[in-house]
């Protein structure tokens, strides 16, 4: 079973249909023991970090879901659930993250050149990043996923499986380990975006 | 590169796509689940469903649909028509919507803009503008296009935009239908004082029309059209291999 921690940020209708739509069970869940019982967890989120982070600690599951991957099981962070595993984030002040991959969560116009559109939404291609010859879940060059963000995570290219340009590169898909996470929203991002959360469910 | 969208729009009344539409290999033409489909697999990097429904029960039947659609097809989902307050926004994202768009609503109730942005985040409030020319000022228009508001539409749009709206959809009243473009000078006026995406709707009768819209004004981040696509007079497949010999980038 793949649980889907709900901690109350955005809503996961999509996603829980995605996993449906490659035949795993699939669970959204906000109770600690589900995250016991499952194979794989998958920490969604949209929003603001600093809510999120609260959040995620106020209800009572971080510390569950902290304990899943320190055994290893697999986990998939998504958009801001994925800027969750970074040290911290500068969005609106400095707020601490998870901390499960080293490296910060900053706004996207630091680097990036002026006059582009803040936030980043729409389909833009993945490239490889420097850890990719291991096998992640992103197993293809220059397919095209669905982006809706303004902060993007920077952190050591060694974690880094994949890279999208937006007059810069800004880290699309990252790994450490067993914990995995992507920028951009694969149950918005049609077939490539399937293919990539069954890659998950095969780690 | 980020690619420019190409978005079918679908109608839909009481459960139905309004104006049916003659595709092979549709087993029922005006079911929104399988237009949709239809649309994603052939593809439409997003689609828009626009609710025409009048009745509370068809309503119903409409957010019904929009689960189904939600269940089976992994694209960007814009809902609109109808949205008047924070309580319908909750509605349809609950049911799968990814962004929600509000005309009217925002018109009538000013505050409708700020608090959905500040509930669900800017990246979902989407201001749709139905704009016409009108003694040479661009007005904004409420009811589907019926009824003059008489306010000015380049300055509202930037307003609601600056309130937190995440991207706008213009779509001219005076080249919808006509099938000649899109109304390129109104979309100029509307790039010039706004900073995130906007759509184009309004105008759109073959292949170049798309072509033209992108060359002219870099600042349209996609097309929108309904009747072109639904009667198959454009294939989105046949326009995105176009943007591609044309070097606009585009997701095939």
């Amino acid at each position: 079973m793949i649980a889907i921690v709900d901690y109350g940020v955005g809503n996961l209708f999509s996603l829980e249909s995605s996993f449906n739509a490659i035949g795993q069970d699939v669970k959204v869940t906000s109770d600690p023991r589900d995250l016991r019982e499952a194979d794989r967890i998958v920490l969604p989120g949209v929003g603001a970090f600093e809510d999120a982070a609260k959040k995620l600690k106020s209800s009572g599951l971080a510390e569950p879901l902290l304990e899943e991957i320190g055994t290893g099981k697999p986990l998939l962070g998504i958009c801001l659930g994925m800027q969750l595993l970074f040290t911290k984030s500068y969005e609106f002040g400095e707020h601490e993250g998870l901390n499960l991959i080293p490296g910060s969560v900053r706004y996207i116009g630091e680097v990036i050149p002026a006059g582009l559109k803040i936030p980043q939404i729409g389909w833009n291609s993945l490239q490889l990043g420097a850890r990719s010859e291991e096998a992640g879940i992103i197993q293809r060059e220059g397919e095209y996923v669905y982006f809706v963000h303004s902060y993007a995570a920077f952190c050591d290219e060694r974690y880094i499986t994949a890279t999208t340009n937006y007059g810069a590169e800004l880290t699309a898909a990252v790994q450490n380990k067993n914990i995995y996470g992507v920028q951009f929203h694969p149950e918005k991002s049609g077939n490539v975006g399937l293919n990539i959360l069954r890659e998950f469910c095969n780690v | 590169m980020i690619t420019k969208r190409i978005i079918p729009c679908l109608d839909v009344r009481d459960g139905r796509v309004v104006k049916g539409v003659n595709f092979e290999n549709l087993n029922d033409v005006n079911s929104p689940v399988e237009l949709a489909k239809f649309y994603s697999d052939n593809g439409a990097d997003e689609l828009v469903f626009y609710d025409i429904t009048a009745s509370s029960d068809g309503r119903k039947i409409f957010t019904d649909i929009l689960r189904e659609t939600a269940r089976n097809v992994f694209i960007p989902l814009t809902v609109g028509g109808g949205i008047s307050s924070v309580k319908d926004f909750e509605r349809v994202l609950s049911c799968g919507a990814d962004k929600v768009s509000v005309n009217t609503g925002a018109i009538k109730n000013p505050s409708l803009i700020p608090e959905a942005a500040k509930l669900y985040g800017s990246q979902c409030v989407v201001i749709s503008a139905d704009v016409k020319r009108v003694g040479g000022a661009f007005h904004v228009f409420a009811r589907g296009g019926r009824d003059d508001t008489g306010i000015e539409a380049i300055g509202w749009i930037k307003n609601c935009v600056d309130n937190g709206a995440g991207e706008v959809v213009l779509n001219s009243i005076d080249t919808d239908g006509v099938k000649k473009g899109f109304d390129l000078e109104m979309l100029r006026a509307v790039c010039n004082v706004v900073n995130v995406p906007v759509i184009a709707s309004g105008g759109a009768g073959c292949i170049d029309d798309f072509i033209a819209l992108f060359k002219a004004l870099p600042g349209v981040d996609a097309g929108l059209a309904a009747s072109i696509f639904h009667f198959g007079e454009v294939a989105i497949r046949d326009l995105k291999a176009r943007m591609k010999v044309e070097n606009i980038p585009v997701r095939l």
